[in-house]
């Protein structure tokens, strides 16, 4: 049962590698950093770097890795069928941590904000009136809320866009239109990245001209965490995006067999389904 | 169940062990295990992992048992005392018990499906080596400025706001530990759903594997969730955000019920595989088959979804409203049927078998025995009122042990005891399970049985001192807990005897049993089910 | 499963539960909640015993079947195994009779919760906050508002460290006890200053975490007069074993006449804000004020504890600019377990801070006037 060979009869097992390991170790570094680093350890900061260094390095390779091994047919059907279960749930998982998120959001807008602003709670915060936004009871600095009409707006349409183009480029990968592929995956990848300078220049309306901060209370905790959270995520496809155009630069994937190219697809949906739901709970209502 | 047809299982002539180091086999020393893609391998290292931390946090147990041996500070300062408290319940819960249960679905799964191995064979080596990383974070945590965690193992915004680095040290051991669960749980899905043998249809799956599936699912669920509330309690600590406080319009309350979103669900985590191991090993040792084998299916699967909607009951102090608590209170004891069904369909199974009682089936009739305390406790637990007189006393204490130590780590020994012969080839040493048995048993109780007097007479959790009318029943329960500790070496030494050799085990050393592991030849070949078996 | 060893740790293992029973009837080994005093005090007592007899009474039939099955269906007596696997009747049987189980508990349960929460028409309302580590309490409404005073822990170090023989109410015994008349409905609001306590009398079957920016609120009439104790049941930080509550039930009169005690005595304490101290009384009266509040974590040489609570002696802040120092104490320091110390009065500020600029190494020889807290207070 050589692994080897290129057969794809049976289950395609790995051999032996020392990818999960190089991982293990970057995480390493970067938990002892962080925790460094966050409590203004000088030597975290170092400890920080060398981990991104290796976990880079081990991401590149390891998917470098898989690649190859696709492209060496090794995939049968029934791992490409492995790979659609694991994306999924991944992806299912991710839902989870936002709905984390919205969640802290509904239960502050709706429970805590309100209750902090009944009868009984008047002996500690006498003059709280309770209305969204808010920056709590306790929390004096002004700040202005952040409106859905303008930029918001504009990255809700780009976002769809994106979309769009996104399954443009499925459809023209299935017909083995190879021309358009490449040029609606560009479209899709500069539209995600006009999303974040677009999120980067919100930011730095909302620091300069809003007041608006992390240190804003319930209103800013939830924007700050929700959308960056989001841009993070966002940055993360455009790279992912920025990876599988290479690879179909390079030829890679059948109009068959091309699982790498439709679960960061899906990712890109999933992101896209997330702004939705942020454009409607944080920026409409 | 599952009738075998097919025996090619040990292709291709691959009838020696795992000292074949062969072109076939892997590299050796230590470069072997750290870049193994090998089910067996990594189940292995998981098995061997949780047994470090068990014993770790055991002694973080003996150290508290210690202070509490009489009234009065004598061992430890109190700042020291709640770091062991907390260390000890998150190295037992994530340490201990849950890598326990993820080696034995790294071993058991592809065997009991049968398939080659996991579906994400490198992803498996990266779940089992998160781990280390994440370990050291925590323990090394004692060194740092203001040592460990010290809020408990639920760490409880504001205090965990206020502690030091351990603190946040813990947060990313958490982080971490949360992502190789989640990859851990979704090759388990993957495997289950998509490497049965040909034949081998949902419904006549091993119940493990089931129990298995349905905690991966779980995990799925609520593990992001952890994920989520430990870095809102970051951002709190460390970047002003208001999640977990009142003045910016946040709730510390809010903390408790992310937390618990995950950690109810936690505990089902830990004791669903425990019922799959236990209805493994019944019908094997009474040579009858599992009574109720779709009712234990539709029961696990009931247990998870109502565990999703039950946790509010620990916070039934924190005032909510009436509506909430009854609500909670309701779903909660609802639990009680599915998991009456599965005592009861285990007692059906031993009636009218045949039953012999080596160590596995032991431990399973232990697991069955103090699991149901534990889970009256808990029945107990929920009905508000009561829970008002007992929350954050030693009767919680008592409850939890019950389900965990009794009921977890029961399991877990029962289930080591029944597959060690299949895993090593060799049969392990009769008596001295049987005396590791007896010693557990008897000295698990004298531990935890008389916690519930003190529970219910007034002694709160999370102490290092108490009042004199809890002194005597705090010492037994110190003897208790060293005696337990002492039997547990036991336990080490059979492994490591059995490991080292013994009567050489047959391929089938358990009359009764039924599943596909037990066609493979022992020890089992470096891989097995190359070539699936098909299942009538 | 014949082995001697076997036998007789079965042997002792029903010894020792024997004589577990045996001594169960003294004090030290009381196996039940303590007598209750309140209404809901007793309802649930009562319906812990139903619960717990019911899963007596379940666990004895459940495993008297086991049992027997484990004495006569073993192969080494020669029973052959049977080969049922399932029966829908006696399944569909012992799901639906644990339902009714269930809710013949849940019952009883429903009606204590709905009169638990019934906080309405008390005749005295005060408020309880929890502090690390010890408890303020206000009256608010009824007889003896606007009394306030704060409940600590009186028992000594000495005792907790073995260096003293411990009294009869070891770790459950405060300087200042909760008063309350007996049959009066007392409505408790509670809340916390720095992190979560929780505020349990079990007599009364009252416990309610202290959340720190909420109120939340509780309620119990006493039945009998009498000295009722219980503690913090909410991990608060260090000294959460150490933040012991007493609550002292009298006959109305009694009670009439503590609250006319402690009015005189708030009117005799009541100290002109703009009087002048010298540093003798300051630092006599701080150091007091610091053994109440602050040597818990700063330690009573000051150096506190590295890594978890800062050292006074030698700070930058106690040998730096008074307004920091003041500020430090009033406001605390968020996201740390530097509290605000706000409801202290002026005099003990100005005392503690000081006593701190002038203890241990620390010789700034300043004076702090209470009028000068008063001021920064504003
Ligand atoms: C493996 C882990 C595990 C398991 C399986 C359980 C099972 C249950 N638990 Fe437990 N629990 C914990 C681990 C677990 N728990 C932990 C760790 C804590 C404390 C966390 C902390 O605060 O640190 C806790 C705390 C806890 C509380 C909060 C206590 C408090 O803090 O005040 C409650 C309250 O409702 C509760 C209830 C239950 C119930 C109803 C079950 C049920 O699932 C039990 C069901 C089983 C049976 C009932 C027995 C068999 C049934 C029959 C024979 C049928 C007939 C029975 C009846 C009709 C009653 N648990
Ligand atoms: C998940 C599983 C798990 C397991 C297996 C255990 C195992 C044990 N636990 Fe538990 N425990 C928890 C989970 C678990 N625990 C949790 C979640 C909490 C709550 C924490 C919190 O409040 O935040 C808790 C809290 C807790 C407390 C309350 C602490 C407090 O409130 O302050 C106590 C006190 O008795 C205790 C005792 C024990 C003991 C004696 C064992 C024993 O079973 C341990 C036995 C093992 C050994 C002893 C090690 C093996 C032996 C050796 C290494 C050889 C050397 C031995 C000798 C020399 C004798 N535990
Ligand atoms: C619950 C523990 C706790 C208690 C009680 C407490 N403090 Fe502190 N205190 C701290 C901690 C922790 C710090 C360090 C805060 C930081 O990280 O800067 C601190 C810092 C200080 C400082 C500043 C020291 C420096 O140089 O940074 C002063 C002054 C101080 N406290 C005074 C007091 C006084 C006065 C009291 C009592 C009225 C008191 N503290 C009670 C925990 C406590
Ligand atoms: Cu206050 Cu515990
Ligand atoms: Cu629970």
């Amino acid at each position: 049962m050589s692994h080897e060979s290129s057969e794809s009869s049976t289950y395609y097992v790995p051999e032996p590698s020392t990818y999960p390991l190089t991982g293990s170790i970057a995480l390493f570094f970067l938990g002892f950093g962080a925790a460094f680093s966050i409590n203004s350890l000088p030597i975290g900061k170092v400890l920080l770097m060398i981990g991104f260094a290796i976990l880079f390095y081990m991401i590149f390779v390891w998917f470098r890795t898989v690649a190859r091994e696709s492209e060496a047919g090794k995939f049968n059907a029934q791992v490409d069928m492995s790979f659609r279960w694991g994306m999924s749930w991944f992806i299912f998982t991710e839902v989870m941590f936002f709905a984390a998120f919205f969640g802290a959001l509904y239960y502050m807008r709706v429970l805590s904000v309100p209750w902090l602003a009944e009868m009984d709670q008047k002996i500690l915060w006498p003059d709280f009136t309770g209305e969204w936004p808010t920056a709590g009871p306790g929390v004096h600095e002004k700040f202005t809320s952040m409106g859905p009409w303008g930029l918001p707006a504009i990255n809700t349409a780009l976002l769809l866009t994106s979309g769009v183009t996104c399954t443009w480029a499925h459809w023209a990968l299935k017909l083995n239109k190879r021309g358009q592929l490449n040029l609606s995956l560009f479209l899709t990848i500069a539209l995600g990245i006009t999303f974040l300078a677009c999120q980067i220049y919100e930011y730095g309306h909302a620091y300069s001209e809003l007041n608006l901060k992390m240190t804003s209370g319930a209103y800013g905790s939830t924007f700050y965490m929700l959308t960056g959270f989001h841009g993070f995520h966002v940055t993360c496809g455009t790279i992912m995006l920025i990876v599988i155009l290479c690879r179909c630069l390079s030829g890679h994937f059948t109009p068959e067999h091309h699982f790498g190219f439709e679960g960061v697809a899906w990712y890109w949906h999933f992101v896209d389904v997330v702004w939705l739901g942020l454009f409607i709970f944080v920026y409409l209502i | 169940m599952a009738a075998v047809h097919d025996d090619h299982g040990q292709a291709h002539g691959h009838d020696h062990g795992h000292d074949d180091h062969g072109h076939h086999g892997p590299p050796s020393g230590f470069m072997r295990w750290a870049t193994t893609t090998n089910h067996k391998d990594i189940g292995t290292m998981y098995l061997w992992f949780s047994f470090a931390m068990f014993l770790s946090g055991g002694v973080m147990a003996l150290m508290i048992r210690a202070e509490l041996f009489q009234p009065g500070m004598q061992l430890l300062e109190p700042e020291f005392f709640n770091q062991l408290t907390t260390m000890h319940g998150l190295v037992m819960v994530f340490g201990a018990i849950m890598p326990a249960f993820v080696g034995f679905a790294n071993w058991q799964v592809p065997l009991m499906i049968g398939a080659p191995d996991m579906a994400f064979a490198r992803m498996n080596n990266w779940s089992f080596w998160l781990l280390p990383p994440a370990a050291l974070l925590l323990m090394s945590s004692f060194l740092v400025p203001g040592g460990a965690a010290a809020g408990g193992w639920t760490f409880y915004p504001p205090l965990s706001v206020q502690m030091g680095m351990g603190m946040d040290m813990m947060i990313f051991a958490v982080h971490i530990l949360g992502a190789s669960s989640i990859m851990g749980s979704i090759n388990i899905i993957t495997t289950i759903l998509n490497m049965r043998a040909p034949g081998m249809s949902l419904m006549k799956m091993p119940l493990f594997v089931w129990t298995w599936l349905i905690t991966a699912y779980l995990l799925v669920l609520v593990m992001p969730v952890l994920a989520g509330t430990v870095t809102m309690l970051l951002t709190d600590r460390h970047f002003g955000t208001s999640f977990f406080n009142a003045a910016g319009g946040g709730d510390p309350i809010m903390f408790q019920h992310i937390f618990w979103f995950f950690g109810h669900p936690e505990v089902y985590i830990m004791i669903l595989p425990a019922f799959g191991i236990v209805s493994e090993i019944i019908p094997t040792f009474a040579r009858k088959p599992l009574f109720g084998y779709s009712s234990m299916v539709y029961a696990t699967a009931s247990i998870a979804i109502l565990s999703c909607i039950v946790w509010a009951h620990h916070m039934f102090t924190v005032g909510m409203p009436a509506t909430a608590q009854l609500f909670f209170m309701y779903a909660t004891m609802l639990i009680a049927i599915p998991t009456g069904v599965k005592v009861f369909n285990w007692t059906a199974t031993m009636w009218r078998g045949s039953m012999t009682f080596e160590t596995p089936m032991l431990f399973a009739i232990g697991f069955i025995f103090l699991f149901t305390i534990g889970g009256f406790s808990g029945v107990i637990c929920a009905i508000v009122p009561i829970d008002v007189q007992v929350q954050e006393t030693y009767y919680v204490i008592a409850h939890f042990h019950y389900v965990l130590v009794s009921g977890a780590l029961f399991s877990i020994f029962g289930g080591t005891y029944y597959w060690l012969p299949k895993w090593t080839g060799h049969m392990y040493d009769e008596s001295l399970g049987k005396l590791h048995f007896w010693m557990s048993f008897f000295f698990f109780n004298v531990t935890f049985f008389v916690q519930h007097f003190l529970g219910l007479a007034g002694m709160p959790r999370r102490v290092p001192d108490y009042a004199l009318q809890f002194a005597d029943f705090n010492m037994i329960s110190s003897i208790g807990a060293f005696g337990f500790g002492l039997s547990q070496l036991i336990f080490l030494f059979v492994i490591i005897k059995c490991i080292r050799g013994g009567e050489k085990a047959p391929a089938k050393p358990w009359e009764g049993s039924t599943t596909l592991e037990w066609d493979l030849p022992a020890p089992l070949p470096y891989h097995s089910w190359t070539t699936p078996p098909v299942v009538k | 499963m014949s082995s001697k060893v076997t036998a007789t740790l079965l042997g002792l293992l029903g010894l020792a539960f024997y004589s577990g029973m045996g001594i169960a009837a003294g004090d030290p080994y009381q196996l039940n909640f303590q007598e209750p005093q309140s209404i809901i005090a007793r309802e649930t007592y009562d319906q812990h015993i139903v619960a717990m007899w019911v899963c007596v009474g379940i666990f004895v039939v459940v495993f008297g079947a086991m049992l027997y099955s484990l004495i006569y269906h073993r192969k080494s007596v020669g029973y052959k195994a049977a080969n049922f696997h399932h029966s829908t009747t006696v399944e569909i049987i012992w799901t639906i009779i644990p339902f009714f189980i269930l809710i013949g508990m849940a019952y009883p349960a429903t009606k204590t919760i709905i009169a638990m929460k019934d906080t309405s028409s008390p005749d005295i309302t005060v408020k309880v906050t929890g502090y690390q580590w010890q408890w303020g309490y206000d009256y608010l409404v009824g007889e003896g508002s606007g009394i306030s005073f704060i409940s600590k822990t009186s028992t000594p170090l000495s005792q907790i460290y073995n260096k003293e023989a411990k009294g009869e109410h070891y770790l459950l015994e405060v300087d200042n006890p909760l008063v309350v008349p007996v049959g009066k409905k007392v409505r408790l609001l509670i809340t916390a200053n720095d992190v979560l306590h929780a505020w349990w009398v079990p007599a009364f079957a009252v416990k309610q975490d202290a959340i720190p920016g909420f109120i939340r609120d509780a309620w119990f009439t006493a039945d009998k007069v009498g000295t009722y104790r219980g503690s913090c049941v909410e991990l608060c930080g260090k000294d959460h074993a150490f933040m012991p509550i007493v609550v002292e039930v009298m006959e109305p009169a009694k009670y009439a006449q503590w609250v006319a005690e402690q009015k005189a005595k708030t009117a005799k304490t009541t100290i002109d804000v703009n009087k002048v101290f010298t540093m003798d009384e300051l630092k006599a009266e701080g150091e007091k004020v610091y053994a109440g509040n602050c040597v818990a974590c700063h330690q009573a040489n000051g150096k506190g504890i590295p890594g978890a609570f800062a050292a006074l002696d030698g700070s930058n802040i106690a040998n730096g600019p008074i307004e920091e120092h003041i500020g430090m104490v009033l406001n605390g320091k968020v996201n740390t377990a530097m509290a605000a110390y706000k409801h202290l009065s002026d005099v003990d500020v100005a005392a503690v801070v000081t006593y701190e600029r002038n203890a241990w190494g620390n010789t700034k020889g300043d004076l702090i006037q209470p009028s000068e807290i008063n001021r920064f207070r504003k």
